[in-house]
């Protein structure tokens, strides 16, 4: 029997291997000092664990400002699209109304939008309106890419808690407002915060828009466009590059690891399941 | 996955799909979950609402308070109704008509474009570059896809046979990878195909392979190619992989059970079983990864910028090569829209089961 399992899991170790073996080598690589780097034979293990790289990365210009032009973006972008898709979907998750089924169809072609197709027409309305070069843009663009799944995921959300609960507040007198927020919101808590999280993963990630409309003002390039220049930047220090794409990632990771449970078992299974 | 951060569930749930629910994985089933609901519209409740009047105001109500109540759901969606027309149908617009004026440098600064007819589409379509790059960019979709849909499929079903322990490590390393910005990515796979002191040619020289001493993947286009395919193939393969797997837990044991027990092998258990129950999944994945391979941007134009000599530009790069590089922003234009009809003809099937299914879940 675990002879007959042996080939399954050389095969699961292959798979595990490949898959975090670039993730690792990276972080491997950041903490290397430099000679251990550039050695004949690649060092598989940190045996000189150094800080230098990180120094590096985070004293290197504008790294601060990069930081926050990323977060700064993304945080407003979800911020903005959570407030929106929140009005849209209590409108179509508890209301009917004529319309309703064209606004639905709308949101799924938002959805299905080839944004890659809009850089020209963004970078000429952003020049016309002089909006190029700014911030401001981006946000509106990340909102935007990120307001129909999420109005789709809060539906969803919202269509699971049943409409009773609500009721029942506003049989004991409370407008629907305050029926809203005291008994709905609660129970949409963690709707809205993994839905926002994995808005916040889209914009932060986000590189072909920031690259197109961000091209003079260099000091208001985001974390991506700066990390795509990082010969510019550092050169052929390789453990600096590593050290900034690593940091990079922390982010990212932490909010993978806070939707964990979600990311691999609820969304999957649940999404598979409809 | 391609070219996207970590796919939002958005997509999935929206698509329809439905397996049969038979052996269900603990956990999976938590009732705050988004689709495990009755769609909002059909809830009995909101039903017997009508058009979102609250029945106690309705009751007392006149005529002016009950126009205002109808005008609430209005009221809900004109923001996004505003944000979507302004910044996704006007530019898809603008597009469009740009593809149709004579738009250079001049006409940016100065404005006052002139409407050419499809001149600009009898240049696109009349060069002999675009023809080689539609064609590149259907090779890089077809292999991208197949190698994605093929090494996932064997991933989610390696990873039902794991032991408990195993399987949680895989699932954990494919997260890992899915988490992993586009933007780190790209910069890890620069370094670890790096000439000199590149981790793979090091690898690849000690296996004996020995032209690979300082072999510079990034000068040759074939190798650029390869490595491109190999990073977008690297990044789509977890989310295919678990939410093949998560569709495959979903499948009664009993069906295999009936499927051994009448003397069928592995094989044949897939063709006659496994594929048929997850027909509706692996449709809905292969088309969201035609549409991420086809329109992928990002990683491209960050590790090469569509070199060396063109062996990287696809569709969607040639079209910002265009409008950006040589400030032909009608050309560029035109080659959008092509690009955006090209990717519709592919997947017209997709679509018209999609249409369907929202159709009826809504």
């Amino acid at each position: 029997m675990k002879l007959r399992r042996l080939p399954l899991n050389v095969a699961a170790l292959g798979v595990l291997v490949v898959s975090v073996f670039p993730v690792y080598w990276m972080v491997v690589t950041a903490f290397k000092p430099t000679r251990d780097i550039q050695a004949d034979t690649p060092q598989f293990l940190p045996l000189h664990p150094t800080l230098d790289h990180f120094r590096t990365a985070v004293g290197a210009d504008g790294f601060a400002q990069f930081w926050r032009n990323s977060l700064l973006v993304s945080v407003t972008a979800v911020v903005l699209a959570l407030a929106v898709a929140l009005l849209a979907a209590f409108a179509v998750a508890r209301m009917r109304w004529r319309g309703r089924k064209a606004f639905i169809l709308m949101v799924f072609i938002a959805q299905m939008a080839p944004w890659e197709a809009l850089l020209i027409p963004m970078f000429i309305i952003a020049r016309d309106t002089g909006m190029l070069d700014k911030l401001s843009m981006l946000t509106l663009i990340y909102f935007i890419v990120t307001l129909p799944f999420t109005i789709v995921t809060l539906r969803g959300f919202l269509a699971a808690i049943p409409a009773e609960l609500e009721e029942a507040a506003q049989m004991d007198g409370a407008g629907r407002a305050v029926a809203f927020r005291r008994v709905v919101l609660p129970l949409l808590a963690p709707g809205l915060m993994s839905t926002s999280l994995f808005g916040f993963i889209t914009a932060w990630n986000e590189f072909a828009f920031a690259n197109a409309l961000i091209i003079k003002n260099q000091d208001d390039r985001t974390l991506p466009v700066w990390l795509s220049s990082f010969s510019n930047v550092f050169g052929t220090d390789w453990g600096a590059t590593m050290a900034a794409a690593s940091l990079f990632m922390v982010p990212v990771l932490l909010i993978f690891l806070v939707l964990q449970r979600r990311v691999t078992t609820g969304f999957i299974a649940g999404a598979v399941k409809g | 996955m391609a070219s996207e951060a970590p796919q939002p569930p958005g997509n999935l749930l929206s698509a329809g799909i439905s397996v049969p629910s038979g052996r269900r994985r603990p956990g999976a089933g938590e009732p705050s979950h988004p689709g495990s609901g009755d769609a909002g519209g059909r809830h009995p409740s909101a039903a017997a609402r009508p058009s979102g009047v609250n029945p106690r105001r309705r009751r007392s109500g006149r005529g002016a308070v009950r126009t205002i109540a109808a005008a609430w759901p209005y009221l809900l969606v004109l923001p996004t109704v505003i944000g979507t027309a302004y910044l996704l149908f006007y530019p898809l617009l603008r597009s469009v008509v740009i593809s149709f004026q004579h738009f250079r440098t001049g006409e940016l600064i100065r404005g006052g474009a002139a409407f050419v007819g499809l001149e600009n589409y009898q240049d696109v379509l009349g060069s002999a570059e675009f023809w080689t790059v539609v064609r590149r960019t259907l090779v890089w979709t077809a292999v991208n896809v197949v190698l994605i849909m093929v090494i996932s499929t064997l991933t989610a079903l390696m990873i039902v046979r794991l032991g408990r322990r195993m399987r949680l490590a895989v699932m954990s390393g494919l997260v890992l990878t899915w988490a992993t910005p586009v933007l780190a990515a790209t910069t890890v796979f620069q370094w670890l195909f790096q000439s000199r002191l590149g981790v793979v040619n090091w690898a690849l020289v000690s296996l004996g392979f020995d032209s690979f001493d300082g072999f510079s993947w990034f000068a040759s286009g074939q190798a650029t190619f390869a490595i491109m395919v190999l990073l977008i193939v690297w990044q789509s393969v977890p989310f295919a992989a678990l939410t093949l797997y998560a569709g495959l837990t979903t499948i009664p044991a009993e069906l295999y059970e009936s499927a051994r027990i009448d003397g069928a092998g592995a094989w044949q258990i897939f063709r006659g079983v496994t594929f048929p129950m997850l027909r509706p999944l692996f449709g809905l994945i292969t088309s969201l990864e035609v549409i991420w391979v086809f329109k992928c941007f990002a990683q491209i134009w960050a590790i090469t910028k569509g070199g060396p000599d063109d062996a990287t530009t696809t569709l969607p790069v040639y079209a910002f090569q265009v409008a950006q590089s040589l400030h032909k922003y009608d050309l560029g234009s035109a080659i959008s829209t092509l690009t955006v009809l090209i990717l519709l003809v592919v997947l017209v099937a997709h679509l018209r089961r999609m249409y369907k299914h929202e159709g009826e879940g809504l």
